[in-house]
């Protein structure tokens, strides 16, 4: 019978193949129904920084470049066809995609993308710029033909392009923005895959696919809506009972095992590092915490290796890194990383070391609060370990958790002592996610309220400076030197569990929870 | 009467500008600021300049005095502005939330009344029956029982024992009656056990202080059957401080289901209420408190109202 086998086992391995290769295809159709856990106070892309407003925009509009999920974290074309960078990273030259259409039928130009940006850069009186302050290089902007945009800088800036790739550079329309400078607040017309369809407050907000969208075949959905939740519990039930396909921020490792147990293998869970982390911050400004002795003491006491472990398991922190995203393209090798005071793995050396300085500094009994909001995942655990750890070198802390407003009231106060701030970077480039450590008086959201003028010219270095391998010396100079001062350290990095049915195809991870939210290439497998 | 209802309108209004005095300042006094939560809150590096133009822009920089002046003259007018979140103007983002909220309010209220009239009354005239103590237990688990927690307990015995979950967007009665009640009838449940519990002990015990009135034993010495003396005599008179009960409970319903409605991810005024709260929204919260003040005192004056027209020995400005 052997001579049956082959012939058998190769029409049967065609048979699987094939239809392993038709359930990969993509099928055009279907809405897709998703969680978001906050609603968008604006849908002006660059109106707030909060995720909602792109887990609801996003669909909607397109920017001039995009970063490449599949090859992240390279950037790819979005409305640009092409773009050139001089090669002394002062002028950006994009081609534009040429039809591209608005939602209401209008042809996109550069005077649109021209428009859009003088807005972000220069927002008129009432109008709000999240990017303002990552756009102040632009010197002009000109329109040589209607498809070509060029932006020339004041000065070199080789991460600059990366900004054009930015979820919150939406690409309005100049005709809607001359008649009326408020319309992305409040209305939604963009050339994205999906067009404005619905919006409940409170409830939800839908969009269906845009017919005219300029890349042919796409979007696969019909359309898709974006439903409110306000408790996790809420949108895990609504997961297992169907209601929703999936959300897309993150789960946590508890919620993963409740969807698992539940759900088996019609779930897929997909996961990332993140580019977001939890921050140890010092009022620098408050005895005794103005001693640097005292701040890389409470620094060093920290078992960053061991918590990773303690807490993966229940919160979403995971990893340890200093100051870029660990395992990312700027991310400190772990050798080198050890190396720095409160990040080595001899914890009984380094609290030794801590106990050392704080005798030294006269602090042998400190006592402080430990300012923290009061949000169960990942800060009251963050919290509550952090003062196990102090109590290792005799330090006695006060968990205060209150809510984010009056949490944010205090810091901007300058009344706390210790707090744990959040701190979320989108892009990978350092001069776009170290701003949180320049002088209080460059950054005001640099909440430590140090002065730092060589940490403020190292970042200069890097922003200025064209050669890679000098950039990447002024980073690690950087963070040498920002760990060592401690006005505020990285406790640890969080991970991405993003849970979705898996029917859902074609949704690509990232380690920002802000990409990949145009939906462009999700598509819905038939039900089984 | 009439009179007696203008009077009470008239009474309303230094209530109400009682409330919006106490309401406006107490929210300036609270910590928060919406500027600084909206633009940084998701760890976002905005300057220093963006956040000044944005409190320009929501009026924040404004004089207190001028903010308040803004805000009375705004209440007279009915102009109450937009949410300073979402800057929708806050009648919109009211009016999307009230339907439903009225609508559990309403169902709870009908299952309530269900409920605790037959079992109050079996409970009165079986006092100290098996009957009597087994429905005071049910009455004591609905004291007990939070209503979020039996919330939580249905959608999860709806997903466990039926893989069914109920409609997670509210679609409107005279849309679609079937999707709009196996939404809605789960939370009104929920809220009914408590409300029913509340009200079957008030009219257990107003029933048990009627029936030893002297005109129940003049009736049943009449003659009359048991029924009639139940119904027309002893229920009509039990029933006033139930009333009172109902009421209250009616206008706690608007507003005041927060966790239920977070269980049920009901889009109520419960949990537009507490949003605008958290984020320090002073336009949304200073309507939506005058809005629950207004239908505490309408169902006060409600129920005034009732009470004269089941009692004949209450006739409000009557001379």
């Amino acid at each position: 019978m052997t001579y049956l086998r082959y012939p058998l086992g190769a029409v049967l391995a065609a048979v699987v193949a094939t239809g392993a290769l038709a359930e990969e295809k993509p099928v055009r159709g279907g809405i897709l129904e998703y969680a978001v856990k906050s609603e968008a106070p604006t849908f002006d892309c660059a109106g707030s920084a909060t995720y909602a407003v792109m887990h609801a925009v996003s669909p909607f509009y397109s920017m001039l470049l995009k970063v490449d999920l599949e090859n992240y974290p390279n950037l790819k074309g979005d409305l640009a066809k092409s773009w050139t960078v001089s090669d002394d990273f002062k002028t950006i030259t994009f081609e534009l995609h040429p039809n591209v259409k608005f939602h209401d039928g209008s042809i996109l130009t550069s005077e649109d993308v021209k428009a859009t940006f003088e807005r972000y850069r220069n927002p008129p009186q009432g109008q709000t710029s999240i990017i303002k302050a990552a756009l102040e290089d632009i010197d002009t902007i000109e329109t040589p033909s209607p498809t070509t945009v060029v932006f020339k800088l004041k000065a070199p800036n080789k991460a600059m392009i990366q900004i054009f790739a930015i979820p919150n550079a939406c690409i309005y329309s100049a005709k809607k923005l001359n008649e009326d400078p408020n319309y992305p607040r409040q209305t939604i017309m963009g050339t994205g895959p999906f067009k404005f369809k619905e919006e409940v407050k409170g409830s939800h907000l839908s969009g269906e696919r845009f017919e005219g969208y300029f890349r042919e075949g796409l979007p696969y959905l019909d359309g898709f809506r974006a439903v409110l939740f306000t408790q996790s519990a809420a949108v895990i039930n609504a997961i297992q009972g169907g209601q929703v396909m999936g959300e897309f921020r993150a789960v946590t490792p508890s919620e993963r095992k409740t969807l698992e147990a539940a759900m088996g293998d019609k779930i897929k869970f997909y996961e990332s590092d993140w580019s977001t982390l939890l921050l140890l911050m010092f009022n620098t400004e408050k005895p005794p915490f103005n001693d640097v002795r005292v701040r890389r003491a409470l620094n060093l006491a920290i078992d960053r290796w061991g918590g990773s472990k303690g807490l993966a398991p229940t919160t979403l922190l995971r990893n340890v890194g200093g100051l870029s995203r660990p395992n990312g393209p700027f991310a400190t090798p772990e050798s080198e990383l050890v190396k720095l005071p409160g990040f080595g793995k001899d914890i009984k050396a380094a609290r030794e070391e801590a106990k050392r300085l704080l005798k030294e500094a006269g602090q042998e009994n400190l006592k402080f609060t430990l300012h923290n909001r009061n949000i169960a995942s990942p800060y009251t655990p963050t919290g509550v370990y952090l003062i196990d750890q102090w109590k290792q070198i005799g330090v006695e802390v006060t968990h205060s958790q209150v809510e984010t407003k009056a949490y944010i009231e205090t810091m901007n106060a300058g009344t706390y002592d210790v707090a744990i701030e959040f701190n979320n970077n989108v892009l990978e480039d350092p001069v776009h996610t170290l701003l949180q450590y320049l002088s209080y008086d460059k950054s005001p959201v640099n909440k430590s309220r140090a002065i730092d003028r060589e940490l403020d010219g190292l970042f200069e270095t890097m922003l200025r400076e064209i050669d890679d391998n000098k950039r990447r010396e002024a980073l690690l100079a950087f963070e040498k030197r920002a760990i060592e001062q401690a006005y505020q350290v990285p406790i640890l990095w969080w991970y991405r569990i993003v849970a979705l049915n898996s029917r859902v195809k074609g949704w690509h991870m990232s380690p920002s929870h802000l990409f990949g939210q145009d939906l462009e290439t999700v598509w819905l497998a038939p039900e089984k | 009467m009439a009179r007696y209802i203008l009077k009470r309108i008239l009474y309303m209004i230094p209530t109400l500008i009682g409330v919006a005095v106490i309401v406006f300042l107490m929210l300036r006094v609270v910590p928060g600021d919406i500027v600084e939560l909206k633009l940084r809150g998701d760890g976002a590096a905005v300057s220093q300049e963006t956040i000044e133009a944005e409190r320009t822009r929501l009026g924040l920089n404004k004089p207190m005095l001028e903010q308040f002046t803004d805000w009375m003259i705004g209440l007279v007018t009915l102009d109450l502005g937009k949410s300073m979140w979402t800057e929708k103007p806050v009648v919109d983002e009211i009016a999307v939330r009230f339907g439903l909220t009225i609508q559990v309010a309403i169902m709870a209220t009908i299952l309530a009344v269900l409920i605790a009239l037959p079992l109050g009354t079996i409970s009165a005239l079986y006092k100290d029956t098996l009957l009597d103590h087994a429905i005071r237990i049910f009455t004591i688990g609905g004291l007990a029982v939070p209503s979020f927690w039996l919330g939580m307990i249905i959608i999860l015995a709806l997903l466990y024992y039926f893989q069914w979950l109920p409609p997670v967007t509210y679609t409107p009665i005279y849309v679609d009656p079937l999707t709009n009640i196996s939404q809605l009838i789960w939370p009104a449940l929920a809220v009914a056990y408590r409300y029913s519990a509340v009200l079957t002990r008030m009219v257990r015990s107003s029933i048990i202080e009627v029936m030893l009135e002297d005109y129940i034993r003049t009736a049943r010495a009449k003659g009359v059957f048991e029924r009639v003396v139940i119904a027309r005599h002893a229920l009509r008179n039990a029933m006033l401080p139930a009333i009172t009960v109902l009421g209250l409970e009616f206008a706690f319903l608007i507003g005041g289901l927060v966790v239920t409605e977070q269980v049920f991810n009901l889009n109520g005024l419960g949990r537009l209420f507490v949003q605008a709260v958290s984020f320090n929204d002073f336009t949304l919260t200073q309507a939506i408190v005058m809005l629950i003040a207004v239908v505490f005192i309408v169902t006060n004056l409600v129920v005034d109202i009732l009470y004269a027209l089941l009692d004949p020995r209450i006739r409000y400005g009557a001379k």
